[in-house]
């Protein structure tokens, strides 16, 4: 047989049948709701007369809504927020799935959840009503966001029609240096080659530093391939991806387990298979990325200064509407900015991994007088193994906030926000405008620029804090079991 | 769903690039767990002069008189970007909003779209602009028609484009087809599909 993509193998172990004209039913494996978007699907579902497909490979969380405040139970700071978590439950109820509900102690943020609890596996489909479900590509599977109607659609008959998209290959080559992350990656490649760079591509993330991520590195990585407008990012699984989902509460065991790994370790692009586009960045100079802008794309490296308008991949106007949002002008360094807050959360960077780095920057110090500091965990698995580890101790000797898990303030449902104009330095993955909060002018970056900064009170390159020999690179393994 | 064929209506330039689905309809509009009731909140944060508030921003393009029975947006470049959250479409929809042209569009949100009878029209950046210069001399008499039977949007004598749309998303909304019925015409296959995937893959269906 010829050489083939990954992603032909696994669109091709999908294909129900084929439709005609470049679209094919296929097979969904996986189902992940939340009680934002997916409350909608099930109640739709309902309305219609029609039942799922099988309950058993439906699962759903309670993350966008729900407060993180410690103490929290089905009331909310959002508005009305308490109804879709009461018409969720009673929903998921009514539908047979498991619900990771408000007090469930393995509750948390989707696309944390998903690989936490090996329901995400290498070769699966993966949909769920949120644009990040690319993140659970990390571990070798096409997942991928969609609307409410296409979850009913896959609920009902555990497919979606769907045209098959082209192919991209991203090769990130070389080695990052010390307190460069996969975060740093996605900024890089989003920035080089804009926020629809990927559109309408399936990407593979390939190379030797993409080998040299961890599994909650390549997480994170992923996570951002919905900024480049792709289809879904993934990783071709390897050693690391099945040591890490060995023993996880879903992940197959005993025979079953070595069936399913012979079947992964052909899950990977065949020499000299042909994709419709490749790109090879190399990460052997990258530096922490910072956004300055209002879109992932306006991004760029912490010891830069804001570009002046005109720069590669946004009009002059819309270049000067990013800057008046942003209260910048062209010139101005970004480190150095005042900020107001440092977020630390988000289905990007708020795994066990990511509070670690932070909190190697954070021991022994404070954050800075006037710079209000939240850490929130992606699951209560994490949050559990940061307590045990003692990291709950140095965010908060340190004057962070400790709260519960959930996606937070990463979004504003017309709740917590940071407020007007305040600057926020976030390891989230959106900066666009109002997304944090009316008029909040978010930054995104790393864990490491987010601790970084949130001592300083500006916006600081991790590197000019810590000896560079403190910086563990995202290469730290682990994760919560 | 309703079936679109041609339409000919009064459109509007929106044309910055990435506007999000939060710019579309905020979050803080999103107040129930339902798919109607969501077309105040459109565009609310540019729509009205305060956070929360109703009074009209008359600055806001489709706040204008001259604008009045918008059907069809001009947008920019990565249209509907950023959340996957349907009420977007719901709410362009239940405005009145049938067809937007853009120069790309984000893929969940060009599915949604074509899920809900709204036409999602990729033109290149060069001929949007064409298309709102005419538009803006007077939208009321300048008005834009979409053909979706021959892919086609003209204006005026001068505007003639085509556009492409895969087969099966277009004749789901000409014909106002629901997705759901036409895959259950293969339930069959699907199961035919499953028994055989359960002895090659199991660990997918063991119960999870
Ligand atoms: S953490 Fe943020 S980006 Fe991730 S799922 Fe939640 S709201 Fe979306």
């Amino acid at each position: 047989m010829s050489a083939r993509t990954l992603f032909n193998k696994l669109w091709d172990a999908h294909v129900v049948r084929d439709l005609g004209g470049g679209v094919a039913l296929i097979a969904i494996d996986r189902i992940f709701l939340h009680e934002r978007t997916g409350s909608v699907a099930l109640k739709s579902l309902r309305d219609s007369g029609r039942t799922l497909l099988d309950p058993s490979r439906v699962f759903c969380t309670m993350d966008h809504i729900v407060d993180t405040l410690p103490g929290r139970g089905d009331s909310t700071l959002m508005p009305g927020g308490t109804q879709f978590i009461l018409e969720t439950r009673e929903a998921a109820r009514e539908a047979g799935i498991r619900l990771f509900d408000v007090r469930d102690p393995l509750q948390g943020i989707v696309h944390v959840i998903s690989p936490e609890l090996g329901i995400v596996l290498p070769g699966a489909t993966v949909v769920c009503p949120d644009s990040h479900t690319c993140t659970q590509g990390a571990l070798g599977a096409f997942a991928w966001g969609i609307g409410s109607t296409e979850a009913e659609h896959a609920l009902a008959t555990g497919t979606l029609r769907m045209s098959r998209p082209r192919t991209l290959r991203v090769n990130f080559e070389g080695v990052l240096p010390p307190g460069v992350t996969a975060k740093d990656m996605a900024l890089a490649l989003i920035s080089e080659h804009g926020s629809v760079g990927g559109n309408g591509y399936a990407v593979e993330f390939a190379g030797s530093a993409v080998r040299a991520l961890e599994i909650e590195a390549r997480l994170t990585l992923c996570n951002m391939a919905t900024e480049f407008s792709a289809v879904t990012g993934f990783i071709a699984p390897d050693e690391k991806t099945f040591e890490y989902l060995k023993g996880r509460d879903c992940a197959p065991v005993g025979a079953m387990w070595d069936q399913a790994l012979q079947q992964w370790r052909t899950l990977c692009s065949d020499e000299g298979a042909q994709f419709d586009r490749e790109i090879t960045l190399n990460v052997g100079e990258l530096a922490p990325m910072v956004t300055w802008g209002t879109s992932p794309q306006q991004a760029m490296p912490v010891t830069g200064r804001v570009p002046d308008a005109g720069a590669a991949g946004s009009s002059a106007e819309a270049h000067a509407r990013a800057l008046g949002y942003m209260g910048l002008e062209a010139g101005q360094a970004l480190a150095e900015l005042p900020i107001g807050a440092a977020f630390l959360g988000s289905c990007t960077n708020s795994r066990i991994s990511d509070l670690r780095r932070a909190a190697a920057i954070l021991r022994g110090r404070r954050v800075a007088n006037g710079v209000r500091a939240i850490c929130v965990p992606g699951s209560m698995s994490v949050k559990r193994q940061a307590e045990a580890e003692g990291l709950d101790v140095v965010f908060r000797d340190a004057g962070f906030e400790w709260r519960e898990a959930g996606c937070s303030m990463c979004f504003f449902a017309g709740g917590e926000s940071f407020g007007h104009r305040q600057r926020v330095i976030s390891s989230t993955n959106r900066n666009f405008e109002s997304r944090q909060g009316p008029e909040t002018r978010t930054h995104i970056a790393s864990p490491e620029v987010v601790a970084a900064s949130a001592v300083t009170g500006r916006i600081t390159d991790p590197r000019s804090l810590v000896p560079i020999h403190d910086l563990a690179g995202s290469n730290l393994a682990g994760g919560p079991r | 769903m309703e079936a679109f064929t041609v339409m000919t209506a009064v459109a509007a330039p929106m044309l910055r690039d990435n506007i999000d689905t939060d710019i579309i309809i905020p979050s803080r509009e999103m107040k129930t767990v339902s798919k109607t009731g969501l077309s105040a909140g459109l565009f609310a944060g540019w729509r009205y002069t305060a956070i929360g508030g109703r009074e009209p921003n008359i600055e806001f393009v489709l706040n204008q008189p001259a604008y009045a029975g918008t059907r069809i947006l001009l947008g920019g470049s990565n249209f509907g970007c950023g959340s996957s959250r349907e009420h977007a479409v719901w709410a362009l929809h239940e405005y009145g909003i049938r067809a937007v042209l853009a120069p790309s569009f984000s893929p969940i949100f060009q599915g949604n779209c074509i899920r809900n009878g709204i036409v999602p029209v990729t033109l290149g950046a060069v001929d949007i602009a064409a298309l709102a210069a005419y538009v803006t001399e007077a939208p009321q008499e300048h008005r834009v028609t979409v053909d979706l039977r021959n892919c086609e949007v003209t204006a005026g004598a001068q505007l003639r484009y085509s556009f492409a749309l895969e087969g099966e998303a277009r004749e789901m909304l000409l014909e106002g087809l629901d997705a759901i019925d036409l895959t259950f015409k293969h339930r069959a296959a699907i199961q035919q599909f499953i028994d055989q995937d359960r002895r090659v893959r199991p660990w997918i269906y063991q119960g999870a």
